[in-house]
């Protein structure tokens, strides 16, 4: 790892104004992503800054929404009874990441930030158009089983790895940043930016911009809701398929429907047509099948990732039954 | 090993070199506004006192910032119990407490640390009193080579700590972040169950 200088933030101005000001510095919280690329060499920032420090945690319920501060960690909001009664897909989605240890320190606004496990964006001595503009992508024609099957570009076809943001998607979340142009509040669907001819850009947020906080507004679909998420192995590993479904059902009709898929797009990724096709059906297993098979509308893989086109509907359809059968 | 240039690493800067750091968006904004506020204490990138409390004794040592709490922990601190196994947290050989919670000491910086109480597996015994997740391990054969049971003890005082459920599925699961080579997990989940019977 390259050496690095640290400061402590002792004041959320003080922090950002600071890494706004110097386009080497990060901020740190939790560690978990950007000290693992620090060590690949990925990620070359010559000062941290931490703001573990910052008062930016705790959970806080109100009557239409739960806002989530920057710094709670992913174990105590899966842990937080509010949570896990409006929010089921949002505990499932961030008890079936990473590992017991991780969860305990990786960060909520971290989690949302977190890069590409593209093997070739952590390989330096690969081209990757996200690490170094312009070089290539050795993903198109390379190994690409965990890559994506829509909203790719020419110069990247990286997955998001986040199974959080995809929860966070399905509830309407908005992200409540600061920065040095002061406030701003971004709804999810708008934060990530998809590849394109700039791959390196991934979000909206601006240099020094601090995410602070998370707000999930509380709905009937969101409370009935699930996150299945399809991987090779039970635990410890990253999704090859996710879905967050969510479903309103009134006297056995759909009244409201939120899928949105994982691990298929450089971002969370609405099954919009879904969602339409499900409003105003009976909520049973033929409703589901048939909307389910427009999930998979404009997929295409790139070789070894084409399982993922047909695993997409099936995936669908399940997590559909599985929220049903919520009480 | 700190501040060496290893022949990899020479060769993997020599090849690329002029990446940009991707962290963030580039966009410039006007500096003025930085004049305004504080500016934090910045400290590095040189070695600079950094004082941890490991296992209830307080250490002042003189480390780099980018130096990792389980380096510190290994080489500054001799205590070899805490094992480096994929140094990504993947493995969660490397896992302590801090503050009582399970963590990849991996993947922490030594410098976050802290004000914060760090229990490594050299710090459970009282005397020639083994812990009783460490007798557990013991009674249950909770092991092959061994490498891999400093963080696997940690790790279930964390989950004990954490109100786990304890059934064999739940183990497994709420356990999966610490990998055994050998492959002795059945003895593993015996040895935490066994511990969680003995806690509550």
């Amino acid at each position: 790892m390259r050496a690095i200088s640290y400061a402590r933030a002792t004041d959320v101005a003080e922090a950002i104004a600071f890494v706004g000001a110097d386009s080497r510095a990060e901020f740190i919280a939790g560690g978990t992503n950007v000290i693992d690329l620090m060590k690949d060499d990925v990620a070359r920032p010559s000062t941290l800054v931490d703001i573990t420090r910052l008062p930016l945690g705790g959970i806080t319920p109100s009557a239409t929404s739960i806002r989530i501060g920057a710094l709670a960690r992913m174990s105590e909001v899966a842990d937080h009874p509010a949570i896990q009664a409006n929010f089921p897909a949002v505990v499932q989605a961030l008890n079936e990441s990473a590992s017991p240890q991780l969860r305990n320190m990786a960060t909520i606004g971290g989690n949302v930030m977190q890069r590409t496990r593209c093997a070739y964006f952590r390989d330096t001595s690969q081209p990757c158009n996200k690490r170094a503009p312009g070089a290539g992508c050795a993903a198109i024609g390379g190994v690409n089983r965990m890559h994506s099957v829509i909203g790719t570009s020419p110069h990247c076809i990286c997955a998001h790895a986040s199974d959080l943001a995809v929860a966070l998607l399905m509830a309407d979340a908005t992200i409540r940043t600061r920065g040095r142009n002061g406030e701003r509040i971004i709804p999810i669907a708008e934060f990530y930016l998809l590849p394109g001819n700039t791959p390196q850009r991934e979000t909206v947020l601006e240099r020094g911009e601090l995410i602070e906080a998370i707000e999930i507004p509380v709905s009937t679909a969101a409370r009935r809701s699930v996150y299945l998420k399809v991987r090779d192995r039970r635990q410890y590993e990253f999704a090859l398929v996710s879905v967050a479904a969510g479903l309103d059902i009134q006297g056995g009709t759909i009244r409201a429907a939120r899928v949105v898929l994982g691990g298929v797009a450089p971002k969370p990724w609405r099954a919009a047509e879904v969602e339409t096709q499900l409003i105003g059906k009976p909520a049973n297993v033929q409703t589901f099948a048939a909307a389910a098979a427009y999930a998979s509308a404009g997929m295409r893989g790139f070789g070894e990732n084409d399982f993922k086109v047909p695993l997409v509907g099936r995936a669908v359809a399940r997590a559909l039954a599985l929220a049903k059968d919520l009480a | 090993m700190f501040g060496k240039f290893s022949r990899r690493r020479f060769l993997v800067r020599a090849a690329i070199p002029t990446v940009a750091a991707t962290f963030g968006t580039a966009r410039l904004l006007p500096a003025a506004a930085a004049a305004t506020v504080s500016r934090p204490n910045v400290r590095g990138p040189h070695p600079i006192a950094v004082t941890l409390d490991v296992n209830g004794t307080s250490h002042t040592l003189m480390l780099e910032p980018r130096v990792t709490l389980l380096d510190a922990l290994r080489d500054r601190l001799s205590l070899f119990g805490t094992k480096k196994g994929c140094d990504q947290g993947t493995c969660g050989a490397c896992t302590v407490l801090v503050d009582g919670t399970r963590i990849d000491s991996c993947l922490s910086l030594a410098i976050m640390n802290e004000d914060k109480a760090i229990t490594t597996v050299e710090g459970l015994a009282s005397g020639e009193t083994l812990h009783p997740v460490q007798q557990a391990f013991l009674d249950h054969d909770g092991f092959q080579c061994g490498y891999c049971t400093p963080g696997q003890i940690c790790s279930t005082i964390g989950l004990l700590n954490e109100k786990r459920p304890t059934d064999e599925a739940s183990v497994r699961t709420w356990m999966s972040g610490n990998i055994c080579r050998c492959g002795a997990y059945p003895n593993i989940v015996a040895a935490v169950r066994s511990a969680a019977g003995a806690a509550s």
